[in-house]
């Protein structure tokens, strides 16, 4: 029995920002852990044959990987759920100590109307141990947020050599719906 | 599944071995020994040494790889660090880059620690693992002229491969790389022509 999860509807337009802001910036390397507010993205990074997407097994993975693209002069993104945060904590010292820069893109559970309360702690933690490993947040909590945001973060991903992260709230996703 | 605890190799000699004459290897080492090891055989600009963030050598290898399509990557690293990374070896596969080798110096042992037996000591294979997640080509090494047959392999950069070497379970003189990620990061890019920001 249980309950079966249903993917939420989203509003349009937000989710192409996220790629198209990515797109405008230089990024060749999309590699993520699946979600789906991030399935749009997702979707366009995989059929885009400047892009290498590349599907991870655990998030930290993504750190590694972007590491190695910058040292081979190319820029990425990574693209994850809040819970993949707690995954990240000690490697998010390889780009701290050697300024590699990091751009991270977050879609948030546990933050608002979450039905899942096993989301809770590591949602509310998210973002308070994302700074306290020296990456710098922001939040969209709006459609309209998401573009300046987004490319205000990799601005300063980029130009500052520095780890930074967007991260999504679950007001902007919506509501995810549950059915008995 | 037999107990074997790495095997009769020299680590060091190993090493040198690979990387000697050495043109356009990319080299990324995994934290502790394999980073000493590849010190030992002489610093390069074109050594990343991670000394942090276990587990992440060879995503840092795959990432390199795909940046850097003409070069060919060698990723060095001890069988303990790629634990830490065994999800690694499944996301390797199925990107299937030709131009990356992973090295796995494999004594079966956490070295650094105190010589705890790891799970590579205790029976499991890690290039059976690569194997059948579809890696072109993996070996276990156990002499120097299966080390011989794998070095030229290293420059091919035709299929993903991943070796362990049966190293002895000791610890050689540490010879320290520079611990300065930033500097490191920036000596390797500079080497490949890109600038610092």
């Amino acid at each position: 029995m249980g309950v079966a999860e249903t993917v939420p509807e989203y509003e349009a337009g937000w989710q192409e920002n996220v790629f198209s802001v990515l797109k405008a910036h230089g990024v060749k390397h999309i590699v993520y852990v699946p979600d789906a507010g991030h399935s749009t993205a997702i979707k366009l990074a995989e059929a885009d044959n400047e892009i290498q997407s590349v599907v991870l097994t655990t998030e930290e993975e993504g750190i590694g990987y972007l590491a190695g693209a910058w040292l081979g002069g190319e820029r990425g993104a990574l693209l994850m759920q809040s819970s993949g945060v707690g995954n990240c904590i000690n490697t998010l010292a390889l780009p701290a100590v050697a300024r590699f820069p990091l751009l991270m893109v977050v879609t948030m559970r546990g933050d608002w109307a979450e039905f899942n309360g096993w989301q809770n702690p590591m949602g509310q933690a998210t973002e308070k141990a994302l700074n306290l490993m020296g990456v710098m947040t922001w939040r969209a909590d709006e459609p309209a947020e998401v573009e300046p945001l987004l490319h205000g973060a990799a601005s300063m991903a980029f130009n500052g050599d520095s780890s930074c992260a967007l991260l999504l709230g679950q007001r902007l996703i919506g509501e995810k719906k549950w059915l008995k | 599944m037999a107990q074997v605890t790495g095997g009769t190799l020299d680590r060091r000699a190993v090493v040198a071995r690979l990387l000697e004459g050495r043109k356009d290897l990319l080299v990324v080492t995994g934290l502790g020994s394999a980073s000493y090891d590849v010190m030992a055989a002489g610093d390069h600009d074109n050594n990343y040494y991670l000394w942090a963030a276990m587990g992440s050598a060879a995503m840092v290898g795959l990432g390199l790889a795909r940046a850097q399509p003409d070069k060919s990557v060698v990723v060095i690293t001890g069988d303990g660090e790629m634990l830490m990374g065994f999800g690694a070896i499944a996301t390797i596969a199925l990107q299937k880059p030709a131009n990356l080798s992973i090295v796995v110096l494999d004594n079966g042992h956490f070295g650094e620690t105190g010589m705890q037996i790891s799970h590579a000591g205790r029976g499991i294979d890690l290039e059976r693992v690569a194997e059948i997640c579809g890696f072109s080509w993996t070996r276990a090494i156990k002499d120097m002229a299966a080390v011989d047959d794998l070095k030229p392999r290293l420059s091919t950069r035709d299929g993903t491969k991943f070796v362990t070497v049966k190293i002895r379970p000791e610890n050689p003189p540490r010879v320290l790389p520079p611990r300065d990620g930033a500097y490191i990061k920036n000596r390797f890019r500079a080497a490949l022509g890109h600038a610092p920001i």
